[in-house]
């Protein structure tokens, strides 16, 4: 456990994050992570950030070490789409029993690996420690580095049991095993001065693919992904990319800046939701690489193509301004999506009657009084009866949140969108804005709200 | 520890495998939280770390499509090391400030029980320091690396019976039914109103038709909205009988036989029309009253479905991924109408299994499924067979726990005389939308030959076929 805790210190201590540059050194060793409350918690842990933040790797198996309940409650849950191997949808765990508890899982851990080796043969399996192979103290990084040189193929440790933390944690946790084990230790087949990295895209619903096109016809190339739709190889040659950039806050934040510090990769935090902050990733994207020796003229065709797609978006988003002006929309999100989508929605008239600054940085809050004037409209922390009270006085037309809170808004009979990772729709880039407005759209004017908030018969006549 | 049943589960194996491929099975804790789901103003609570709780509630407000109110202790490393005790009580104090619950349930984990947490020892200290937890708290020991999700709901329920259940003076006509995992919300409403229907007064114990059948409450609610009440589980001791379903319902009403005298008799199955029969003709003779008229019908209605159908069901090979008891409901009535159960994969020991045993059960997962089901006519199991069904392009019929994508699993009946008419309709038009075409230069048919050979599957098609009963895990 020891190195688990230096790593975890490690991550905390993580320069690049603005929240933590405020701290002073006592706060920063308690962590970025609320203390939970029992009985009043609510999220996943460290084990399920890690594997959210990992799995969209395709052609990897991924193991889990630990109870059926880890992964057979769990597994091929969650929207993360590839285009090609579908390895990572398939549910792989030792599923230990009460012997192995008692004895110790690593020998059916070394065989799980061998079986999964002779019957899928992926380029690499990833193992993940949990809650109680962690406590009766199975070592999975010495077991995967005896099991990588007998077996010839990386076997990588993911060391972020569930009781280490938040969901948040285990995120930086699986950065810290690519850090270790995966990127640097393949070479890619050529280089160009156009190749990036997108850190911190999970490619749900394909929203990758609502950008990579753009990025194509510039003549950029993905080098790796991590990890919507990535290939281990691609994951394992990531060193190589002239820049990279930094999507979903801070989930990856280390893994970013660590590949600045060990390779120069120099990186930016942006967003692809939102026309504008779509175009601003192009042009910083633009920028890192001319910086690092690409074609000057690259500025100059980001800015054709961002005219042109601009143009498109307003044009199209502009359709729904008469249905939508004047509508009002509740925002429970959290980080850059509390502002990002803000201004999009604004733009076509649709009031914010309140956003969620829960899980938002300081930056973000920042730029949310920007866009929206004053901060009457930020919610700090909303209970769901709280939020129940808001949409049932029909304060708000519409709820755009995640799955949580999807029925609060359906029993309070109000439309809702869901704009988190279970969602079905890509809403990335300026297609993706288009799709989301164009959701809304069909949300706030299918005709069912009318019937459904019509009185029963018998509760009429009582009225009447 | 005790003896462990989920050793057995690896005993005997012919092949051996180390890991779980595409798990069929959910663990112990998840199907605890969901009997306490069937209570009414209830709060389940895992004693666990967050991730526990995070993974369950998902799972379920996919399945129900409902809000679903389950807690956690929030462990920590440090906090497992030094014991949960005092997670427990500040967790039981913040859901008493924040939910008002009426009841509290509260089901271990792996982590906590490889700690060994006394959660019983803890639990009458904490009542002991807060009078304020007034409402009753049921404990249920489910550690994950045991048994599976059937398990813990059976545990949860014997584990009330054993909290709350108290003799009293026969009330003529009340009856308790105990509801196996098996049932959906609308399985339950079907029933009661059978029973109902004989005169009888019913409690349900868990009743998941108030809390998860999906409906549309007055107010907001933070725990369940609707189940069983705490004051009827006080009054299940003055039943005439008790009606089990399901063999994992048996330890539970045997519990409450011996705590209040009440005659408990178990229904294996309510599906098919043997099965079926026996429930109309055991209320029957325990009301005094003829079977209604409306069920009589409803039998009739049923006998011509089976005539209907039967053309399309004689001799298809059927493969199932079900906890025991769904498998056995499910299982049996495909036999009933001339299927061949080709496959079958379960998740935890039970009786009914060696019923099942000359088709040959495994304890496995949906990779053990999948390997035997090439060139079956239908695939059954729960919505993580997906992806099976989409490599082995055979027909799939989402049954059991997680239903995921699809709509309505709430209200799916198979049970009674109608439910079983509708389901010989639903099976039945798979089969008859995917019949055989004949095409020029296909040749004579032979059942005997033909039916052993599925496309592309080779030997693997028949290699459940006749085995004894055993694991495909190593010990």
């Amino acid at each position: 456990m020891d190195s688990l805790a230096n790593t975890v210190q490690q991550v905390f201590n993580e320069p690049a994050c603005g929240k933590n540059q405020g701290k002073d050194d006592k706060a920063r060793k308690k962590g970025c992570t609320r203390a939970l409350q029992p009985g009043a918690a609510a999220g996943g842990c460290a084990f399920d950030g890690a594997k959210i933040a990992l799995a969209p790797i395709t052609d990897v198996a991924h193991l889990v070490h630990g109870p059926i309940a880890c992964e057979g409650n769990s597994w091929d849950n969650r929207g993360a789409k590839s285009s090609g191997p579908l390895l990572y949808r398939t549910g792989f765990t030792t599923d230990i029993n009460e012997t192995d508890v008692v004895f110790g899982g690593e020998k059916r851990l070394f065989r799980a690996i061998k079986e999964i080796l002779a019957k899928y043969d992926p380029p690499a399996v990833f193992v993940y420690q949990t809650c109680v192979t962690a406590l009766i103290g199975d070592d999975i990084e010495a077991l995967c580095k005896a099991a990588s040189v007998k077996f010839g193929k990386p076997i990588i440790p993911v060391n972020a049991p569930g009781f280490v933390g938040s969901k948040n944690l285990g995120n930086k946790l699986a950065g810290e095993a690519l850090l270790e084990y995966v990127i640097g230790t393949k070479e890619p087949e050529y280089t160009t001065p156009y190749d990036i990295n997108i850190i911190g895209e999970y490619n749900l619903a394909g929203e990758l693919w609502q950008v990579k096109p753009l990025l194509a016809e510039l003549g950029i190339r993905v080098l790796a992904c991590i990890s919507g739709d990535a290939r281990y190889h691609e994951v394992a040659s990531a060193h190589r990319a002239r820049a990279a950039m930094m999507v979903c806050s801070k989930a990856m934040i280390n893994v970013a800046r660590k590949m600045e510090e060990r390779y120069g990769i120099p990186f930016f935090e942006g967003s692809f939701y939102g026309v504008s902050d779509m175009s601003e990733a192009l042009r910083e994207i633009a920028r890192l690489l001319i910086a690092r020796g690409a074609p000057a003229d690259l500025s100059g065709r980001v800015e054709t193509l961002v005219a042109r797609e601009e143009a498109r978006a307003w044009a199209r988003l502009s359709a729904y301004r008469p249905r939508l002006q004047g509508k009002r929309a509740l925002l429970i999100t959290g980080g850059v999506k509390s502002w990002s989508v803000v201004a999009a929605l604004q733009e076509i008239g649709i009031e914010i009657v309140g956003t969620s600054v829960k899980k938002s940085t300081k930056e973000d809050k920042e730029r949310i009084k920007k866009i929206m004037g004053d901060e009457a409209h930020m919610i700090e922390d909303m209970t769901p009866r709280e939020m129940y009270g808001v949409l049932k006085d029909a304060r708000a037309d519409i709820m755009l949140s995640g799955g949580r809170s999807q029925f609060v808004a359906l029993k309070a009979k109000v439309p809702w969108l869901d704009i988190n990772q279970e969602r079905h729709h890509a809403y990335a880039g300026y297609d993706g804005m288009v799709a989301l407005v164009g959701e809304i759209d069909k949300a706030l004017t299918n005709p069912i709200w009318g019937q459904v908030r019509r009185p029963a018969p018998w509760d009429a006549k009582v009225a009447s | 520890m005790t003896a462990p049943a989920a050793i057995h589960d690896r005993a005997a194996g012919l092949a051996t495998k180390a890991c779980t491929v595409n798990p069929l099975k959910m663990s112990q804790p998840l199907g605890a939280a969901l009997a306490f789901l069937g209570i009414a103003g209830s709060m389940p609570l895992f004693h666990g770390s967050q991730g526990c709780t995070a993974f369950g509630l998902v799972l379920f407000v996919r399945h129900f499509r409902e809000s679903i109110p389950l807690q956690t202790t929030a462990m920590n490393e440090v906090t497992t090391i030094l014991g949960g005790g005092e997670n427990i009580e500040k967790a039981l104090l913040n859901i008493h400030k924040r939910a008002k619950p009426a009841f509290i349930g509260i089901a271990s984990t792996g982590l906590t029980e490889t700690k060994g947490d006394d959660v019983a020892g803890d639990l009458r200290l904490i009542k002991g320091a807060h009078p304020e937890l007034d409402m009753p708290i049921v404990y249920v020991s489910t550690p994950d690396y045991q048994g599976a999700f059937q398990d813990g709901w059976a545990k949860a329920v014997t584990a009330i019976m054993e909290a709350l259940a108290v003799p009293a003076p026969t009330v003529k006509g009340q009856v308790t039914i105990l509801p196996g995992c098996h049932m959906t919300p609308g399985d339950i409403v079907e029933l009661r109103d059978i029973v109902t229907d004989f005169g009888l007064s019913p409690i349900v114990l868990p009743d998941l038709s108030g809390s998860l059948d999906g409906h549309v409450p007055e107010d907001f609610s933070p725990t369940s909205l609707g189940g069983t009440t705490v004051t009827e589980i006080g009054q299940i001791g003055a039943s005439e009988a008790t009606i089990a379903i399901g063999e994992q319902m048996r330890p539970a009403a045997q519990v409450l036989t011996e705590k209040t005298g009440v005659p408990a008799k178990v229904f294996d199955s309510l599906t098919g029309l043997a099965a079926a029969d026996e429930l109309y003709a055991y209320l029957s003779a325990l009301s005094g009253r003829p079977v209604p008229d409306k069920y009589r019908r409803q039998r009739s209605q049923l006998v011509d479905a089976m005539l209907d159908a039967h053309f399309f069901f004689g001799g298809k090979r059927v493969a199932i991924g079900a906890e025991p008891d769904l498998l056995w409901a499910l299982g049996a009535w495909c036999k009933d109408m001339g299927c061949e159960l080709a496959a079958a994969v379960t998740t935890t020991e039970s009786p009914v299994l060696a019923r099942l045993a000359a088709e040959g059960v495994r304890l496995g997962d949906l990779e053990d499924l999948e390997a035997q089901a090439g060139g079956c006519d239908l695939l059954i199991t729960h919505s993580h067979g997906r992806q099976a069904a989409h490599r082995l392009g055979i027909p799939f019929l989402r049954m059991g726990l997680p239903i995921f994508d699809r709509l309505g699993a709430a209200h799916r009946v198979i049970v009674g005389y109608k439910g079983t008419r509708d389901l010989v309709f639903e099976v039945g038009n798979i089969f008859l939308a995917n019949g055989h075409e004949w095409q020029p230069g296909d040749g004579a048919f032979d059942v005997l030959q033909d039916h052993r050979q599925g496309p592309a599957a080779g030997d693997a098609t028949c290699a459940g076929v006749g085995l004894p009963h055993h694991s495909t895990r190593e010990t």
